[in-house]
């Protein structure tokens, strides 16, 4: 049981205190983009690439103009003669918003149908005509920096080649000696495949642009409003948008996952739609069109190599990727780290030795390399890092439990420097394994798998455990384009007691309407439902980075404990003056200050901060407002011991799910239904990549499977009945000592399963198989391994 | 050419003017500014836009308004009075953290209110399949199966599960 130190009706931290937002959700009063209905609104739909590398001869718009309703097509050239039709991508790439000559995506988008209602702009988009002059397209990434492919971005000036970025970490010499004078050595190729967020909710927007007071707002699914204006700003500055004139609202956002953190072609076509016109313009994309060409995430080819000691410890790794990026480098990284976090590829295992090192190239799929409930690319280390683990211990010829608790980064070295150059804050590896041992039942469980082997039977076992790195971060190291990563809180306490808190970040789903209000409760002792947090309105909110990479509670969730601490000095000061006391004589117990040995003399915190209003010091600033802006001192480091059950059936490869025991130290615990509800979706979001998702195309740039009919998401029916749980270790330099936990399941999930289908399939001697595994790649593997050989 | 057509949506007649293309969730979401009912999808696939007509949960993404003619229509703002009492499932939802973004929650809902009204206590596998229509990239299901399996334990009027989470 988690401890709570406020009451139940306080509802501060570790009370799973139901959801404050649900009411509204549960009613059919959620209001997402598509919800908003302005006067005179016109709708946008956009016309988009059959190819995947093309010339574009001619856009012919004189039947569509004819449709009724079809107000304007806008054109890369309409936009051209405003400077508009390049924009930065968040990486400093640049994008095109809307082509002049070249389209270099299938699915990219080609000009803007813009009409009065949304059946006309679709019939608009029917409507009109494009010719184009196909070309071959480069789709494999290994052949992208051959010289005889064509160099695609010759927008760049003097660019001969289709490279985008080298970057490393570590100490190339130490490891290779390392590596050469090792007892044992495992290498292995992987693919960590391109997926996608798949929100329920799509990507849109409402641009509404106000021609007489010079203003413009945006509603947009964004996790990051703040960043967006500013953007906006930079992007059209030029023709007048400065950034007082700029309101970006983000309302209700349906999921969002890292896939609303970019920023894509048709919110600033739908922003210069809106600026000519002066209408307020209407774009939501279909499912399929958001699939095709929104960011998807990962796309990471990994050379993979473990040396260590023929007893089992791990003496050094070398990783070495190549990342497909598309045509733009889109993703959504801090600007001084082009390979994300991938660098925290040591994992949770102590070795001082350790080299990773990445080259981006461009290719003719849709750009991004977002990260997708991922804390910047940690995924595709924890992936690489957890089966390299498992190659090792088989290897080695133990077991890959006793492999982890051999090598585990002990309690009392943290925090804990990495061969890469991070500081662990906190951790307790040991402790989490061993209790997901137990609860999954370890011990039977291989004693089971001896038998069904005797018999024949294919059943695995599969361990993850992994550390996550989150909570970007500390402003020395980690900016967007150069705005620091801190994020923010402000809290205003009205005379009755009650409050309303603001912050830069903004929920998808999270429930940050809750946890917040139960941090500040806590630090406070105000009750939690009477605390009302608003996120996502630029005018109103204080400046934030917004929400991804679990970054929320360790920044804003830190801003929210400091802006209250600060509260309670002035409390203090103002029971002092009601009490007739010196300061040094108060204690504070949750939600009031007594006199020391007197304890029926006191000020509830109610009490205080009507007096603030009503009868406050003299001399003392009147109200009851604090804002913090937290600047974290370090990242946090989340970690997790997963254990996953699997049954194969040799006949068919099919997989099944038995069992899957989380547990997830993500140091103290807010709520911890909230925590847990967070968990269950990653899982399903883990699942997803390792048994059933991966974007397919063909030779010729094509995407096969481009909609929800083809992309297999999880229903209720491929997801397993989630196990979870926890151990709390808290972060030393967080004011609440938490961590972040919404992507550690994502994390940390898929190399579980990967690991127990291939334990299962381990006794053909089948070492590997790249996610997704489906039972037509085990069918394959065991028939190549000799499975069905009479 | 608009056809006329009559429809009862949460008790209430409207008579309506629609072109006979009009998909039936923008008839509901765009001319009766019902925004409840979402829309997740262009291919049947994720049952944002569940709704009942004449009682049976429907994906109204693929029906016609003028096929819905002399029907009748629930969508989620018309299962309990607004501000409440909630229905056992709006109710399971919240108790149990059915929900995340909210987005597939409607959908979700009317789906499991007909579930529920032909069989008032099924099986966690029966809700597993009877929901597999409908897809929620949040939650992982775990808790929407539990808001189910509570909402039809209060409508048999027997002891409620508990809402607490596991988590050991
Ligand atoms: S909108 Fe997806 S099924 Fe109707
Ligand atoms: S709660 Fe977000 S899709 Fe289900």
């Amino acid at each position: 049981m988690i401890q709570c130190k406020t009451s139940k009706e306080v509802g501060g931290m570790g009370h799973s205190l139901k959801r404050k937002e649900d009411a509204r959700f549960l009613q059919g009063k959620g209001h997402y983009v598509d919800d908003i209905k302005l006067p005179g609104m016109l709708y946008m739909d956009i016309v988009r690439s059959p190819y995947a590398y093309a010339k574009i001869k001619n856009i012919n718009t004189e039947e569509a103009m004819k449709v009724p309703g079809v107000v304007a097509i806008i054109t890369g050239k309409d936009l051209e003669k405003y400077n508009l039709h390049w924009m930065p991508t968040l990486m400093s790439d640049t994008q095109m918003v809307l082509p002049t000559d070249t389209v270099m995506y299938q699915a990219q988008e080609v000009c803007a149908v813009i009409a009065t209602s949304k059946y006309a702009a679709r019939d608009g988009r029917e409507a009109v005509k494009v010719d184009y002059e196909p070309m071959k397209p480069v789709m494999d990434p290994f052949k992208s920096t051959d010289p005889s492919s064509p160099v695609l971005r010759t927008d760049k000036p003097g660019k001969k080649d289709n490279h985008i970025w080298h970057w490393q970490a570590g100490d190339k010499e130490k490891t290779e000696n390392v590596f050469k004078n090792a007892d044992i050595v495992v290498k292995q190729q992987m693919h960590i495949p391109r997926i996608h967020v798949v929100s329920i909710e799509t990507c849109g927007c409402v641009a509404d642009y106000d021609k007489v007071n010079h203003h413009l707002t945006m509603y947009m699914t964004t996790q990051a409003p703040h960043a967006i204006r500013t953007v906006i700003a930079l992007v059209a500055g030029h023709v007048g948008l400065s950034e007082e004139r700029i309101r970006v609202v983000s309302p209700d956002i349906g999921g969002g996952f890292g896939g609303k953190v970019p920023v894509y072609p048709g919110y600033v076509i739908a922003i210069a739609v809106s600026f000519l016109v002066g209408k307020p313009v209407k774009w939501i994309e279909d499912r399929s069109e958001n699939l095709q060409a929104d960011s998807f995430a990962r796309d990471y080819h990994i050379t993979a190599e473990m040396a260590g000691t023929k007893d089992g410890k791990i003496q050094a790794t070398r990783f070495k990727v190549l990342a497909d990026h598309g045509y733009t480098d889109a993703a959504a990284n801090p600007s001084k780290f082009p390979a994300g976090m991938f660098s925290i590829a040591t994992g949770s295992y102590d070795y001082a030795t350790a080299f990773v090192e990445a080259d981006a190239v461009y290719t003719n799929k849709p750009p991004g390399g977002v990260a997708y409930r991922c804390s910047f690319r940690v995924t595709e280390a924890v992936q690489a890092i957890e089966r390299m683990t498992d190659l090792f211990a088989k290897k080695v010829g133990k077991d890959p439990a006793d492999i982890r608790m051999q090598n585990f980064i002990k309690k009392e070295d943290f925090p804990w420097k990495s061969p890469t150059g991070w500081t662990y804050d906190s951790g307790n590896y040991q402790a989490g394994l061993q209790k997901a041992m137990d609860v999954v039942g370890y011990a039977a469980l291989r004693k089971e798998q001896a038998e069904k082997r005797a018999k024949g039977e294919l059943m695995g076992i599969g361990i993850s455990t992994f550390t996550e790195i989150v909570g970007a971060g500390p402003s020395k190291d980690f900016d967007i384009l150069g705005i620091k990563m801190f994020d923010s809180a402000e809290i205003r306490v009205h005379p009755t007691g009650k409050a309303i808190a603001r912050f830069g970040t903004k929920s998808q789903g999270q429930g940050h309407e809750t946890t917040y209000a139960q941090i500040i409760a806590e630090e406070l002792g105000i009750p939690a439902e009477n605390i009302q947090v608003e996120e996502g309105d630029t005018d109103t909110a204080p400046y934030g980075l917004g929400t991804y990479a679990s970054r929320s509670t360790p920044t804003a969730g830190a801003a929210a404990a400091i802006a209250s601490r600060k509260l309670r000095d002035k409390a203090r000061k103002i029971a002092a003056y009601l009490l007739e006391v010196s300061e040094d004589d108060l204690e504070w117990e949750t939600g009031k200050f007594f006199v020391k040995g007197a304890p029926e003399k006191s000020k509830t915190i109610q009490e205080i901060v009507f007096a603030a209003y009503t009868n406050h010091p003299q001399g003392m600033e009147a109200g009851f407002e604090a804002t913090h802006y937290y600047d974290p001192p370090n990242l946090t480091f989340p970690s997790g011991a997963y254990i996953c059950v699997v049954d194969v059936d040799k006949e068919t490869g099919g997989i099944h799910v038995r069992r899957f025991v989380a547990i997830d130290d993500c140091g103290n615990i807010i709520n911890p239904m909230v925590v847990q509800g967070q968990v269950h979706g990653g899982l399903t979001q883990a699942i997803a990549p390792a048994m059933y998702e991966e974007m397919i195309y063909d030779d010729e740039g094509n995407i096969l499977n481009g909609s929800l009919m083809d992309y297999l998401v999880p229903t209720a029916v491929e997801s397993p009945k989630w196990e979870t749980g926890h151990i709390v270790t808290p972060s030393p330099h967080h004011p609440i000592g938490a961590k972040g936990v919404g992507e550690s399941p994502t994390v940390g999930g898929p190399p579980a399963i990967a690991n127990a289908i291939i334990d299962a399939l381990s006794p053909f001697g089948i070492t590997h198989i790249d996610i997704p595994i489906t039972p037509f790649k085990v069918w394959k593997a065991l028939k190549e391994h000799g499975a069905y050989d009479k | 050419m608009l056809k006329k057509i009559t429809v009862t949506v949460n008790g209430t007649q409207h008579v309506l003017e629609v072109e006979p293309r009009l998909l039936l969730v923008h008839m509901i979401r765009e001319l009766l500014n019902l925004t409840g009912t979402h829309i997740g999808c262009d291919t049947t696939s994720c049952g944002a836009c569940t709704i009942l007509l004449d009682g049976k949960s429907v994906k109204s993404c693929t029906i016609l308004a003028v096929q819905a003619n002399g029907k009748s229509i629930t969508t989620i703002e018309g299962l309990a009075p607004e501000g409440g009492p909630f229905t056992p499932l709006q109710e399971g939802f919240k108790e149990n953290h059915g929900l995340h973004c909210g987005f597939c929650t409607p959908g979700m809902i009317l789906r499991a209110t007909e579930l529920l009204a032909h069989n008032n206590n099924p099986t966690e596998e029966e809700i597993r399949w009877g929901i597999s229509g409908n897809l929620c990239r949040c939650t992982g299901y775990n808790n929407i199966v539990k808001a189910i399996l509570y909402a039809g334990a209060k409508m048999r009027g027997e002891a409620l599960p508990s809402t607490e989470p596991e988590f050991v």
